[in-house]
């Protein structure tokens, strides 16, 4: 019982890293300190399984390891040569400014963390802010996605959202076979790797990676 | 006759201690950046020649520009007396003085900005209106991190509030009210003590046309109420309370010591903020204090 108290400890410790970096997603105006934000959330949030899974196997070691990579340093690299290649200015332009998208976040996280009192979660996971913490994130990469003009910013938005995802699915853990994650994670990197491309092209037809321009798309 | 002795020695101590914090404060800078920098008793100095000197006055000015400094100093003396000192608890203490704690600093804010409107300068008309704007973000974090520490004692004595342990949000809690100080106290992020650019500065626009007695008063006023608020940042974060008398009150002018050099530190590495990011950083004060709000509320109702 005490070494399940000091696990749900670091693990609760981790995911409050996680929400603390939402909201510092949200208030960053440079697109590089957004990029190093959400690689951070993404090792914080790939230790979990080892956490998690109390008697360790391989599978849970490697699918964890290929996270802590792929989106703490493959993803960022993607997304950081994205952005020199196409050769943007680094200040973020919001549709939503800082300030309101920083209370919104909050109020996300106070009403994830409040509302996840009235789901009925499994006895064990009632303690931890896993349930919480991802509703905050889901939030948080919903607002970056609606709130910001950039390309890439959304891509951060979005990554977020994974990660959302991720915390929700690691309440599974137990019974979803990680062959499913490690999907996911292809996915998500082959996803940003085409985000890349495309925000070049972006920026090669329209000289900004602002999205509003592609509302009037001709033939 | 023993407790107003005692009332009057503790008002000294207070006023006699309060110029010794800028002066640790520019002492840390000019060792950061390598200078050998002014006296730490430099504010002594300064507060002593400034009462020699005579007063100018300006033929529109009325009685209220020098009533608003004198006023304001007396409200931050009567916070002084309501600040509870470690073991020796509060001076004045009764159920609720928090909220007057409050009032008293928004009080002497008034009369601050309110002398000075007196002269009809544009530019401290400039300071006072950022000064009132920047409060509005300050008080509302220095609200919520107060509520915190009630909810999580349930208590709304100063006194009782802020002896025990303020448990998980301590973090959350100090970094809030170390932005509040900044801010209330218009150090670097928020505002420069040292610029002397008009259109830039707050506070020190606030007092130019200020001169001999008042001026002086506004200066002490200024660096009693960083006094406080050291004060109240240290035992909000340290469970005093829990600890025996002596090493408490050691335990208290030692954070305090600590949040000037902090002070200090963060004026030598950091470069003030463009006014547009001030709000975001005030909110995201408020925020931490909020958090913490969350978890005394959620470690009560758990």
């Amino acid at each position: 019982m005490e070494g399940r108290c000091g696990v749900n400890g670091t693990v609760n410790l981790l995911i409050g890293l996680a929400m603390g970096l939402n909201l510092l997603a949200l208030a960053s105006s440079r697109l590089p300190s957004v990029i190093r934000t959400v690689a951070v959330q993404g090792v914080a949030l790939g230790l979990m399984p080892l956490l998690l899974q109390s008697p360790l196997d391989w599978m849970v070691v490697l699918v964890a390891l290929a996270t802590v990579a792929v989106k703490g340093f493959v993803i960022p690299a993607l997304l950081g040569r994205a952005m020199r290649a196409a050769n943007i200015d680094r200040e973020m332009q919001p549709f939503i400014g800082f300030v309101p998208s920083l209370l919104l976040g909050a109020g996300g996280t106070i009403a994830g963390v409040a509302g996840a009192r009235f789901l009925p979660l499994l006895p064990e996971h009632a303690g931890t802010l896993l349930v919480p913490g991802a509703l905050a994130s889901l939030f948080t990469g919903f607002v970056l996605l609606v709130g910001r003009v950039k390309a890439i910013s959304q891509v951060c938005g979005y990554l977020i959202l994974e990660n959302g995802i991720y915390l929700f699915g690691l309440l599974l853990i137990r019974s979803t076979p990680l062959l499913v994650e490690s999907g996911i994670l292809l996915d998500l990197t082959v996803g940003v790797f085409v985000i890349g491309i495309i925000v070049d092209r972006i920026q090669r037809a329209f000289d900004s990676l602002d999205t509003r321009k592609l509302t009037a798309l001709h033939e | 006759m023993t407790t107003v002795f005692l009332l009057l020695l503790r008002l000294g101590l207070w006023l006699v201690l309060a110029p010794l914090l800028p002066g640790i404060v520019n002492r840390v800078k000019s060792w950061v950046a390598g200078r050998r920098g002014p006296p730490v008793l430099q504010l002594y100095y300064d507060l002593a020649r400034l009462w020699r000197k005579g007063t100018v006055l300006s033929t529109l000015a009325s009685p209220g520009f020098v009533a608003g400094p004198a006023v304001a100093w007396v409200a931050l003396v009567g916070a002084a007396t309501l600040m509870p000192l470690g073991p020796a608890g509060g001076a004045v203490s009764f159920r609720g003085d928090v909220l007057l704690l409050v009032y008293l600093f928004a009080v002497a804010r008034f009369c601050t900005a309110w002398a000075a409107l007196e002269t009809g300068s544009a530019f401290e008309g400039m300071g006072a209106a950022r000064e009132v704007s920047f409060a509005v973000l300050t008080e509302v974090a220095l609200i919520t991190a107060i509520l915190s520490l009630s909810v999580q004692t349930g208590s709304v004595t100063l006194a009782a509030m802020l002896a025990p342990a303020p448990g998980a949000g301590a973090v959350l809690l100090a970094g809030g009210l170390f932005a509040v100080l900044l801010a209330e106290n218009c150090r670097v992020p928020f505002d420069d003590p040292n610029t002397h650019l008009e259109l830039t500065m707050i506070h020190e626009v606030m007092v130019l046309d200020h001169s001999g007695p008042p001026l002086a008063v506004i200066l002490h006023g200024a660096a009693l109420k960083l006094l406080l608020f050291a004060v109240l940042l240290s035992q909000a974060v340290l469970p005093l309370g829990s600890l025996p008398a002596p090493v408490a009150a050691a335990a208290l002018a030692v954070a305090v010591l600590a949040v000037a050099v902090g002070v200090g530190l963060v004026e030598s590495l950091l470069a003030r903020f463009a006014f547009r990011r001030v709000p975001l950083l005030l909110t995201t004060a408020f925020l931490l204090c909020l958090f913490a709000l969350v978890l005394a509320w959620k470690g009560g109702a758990a």
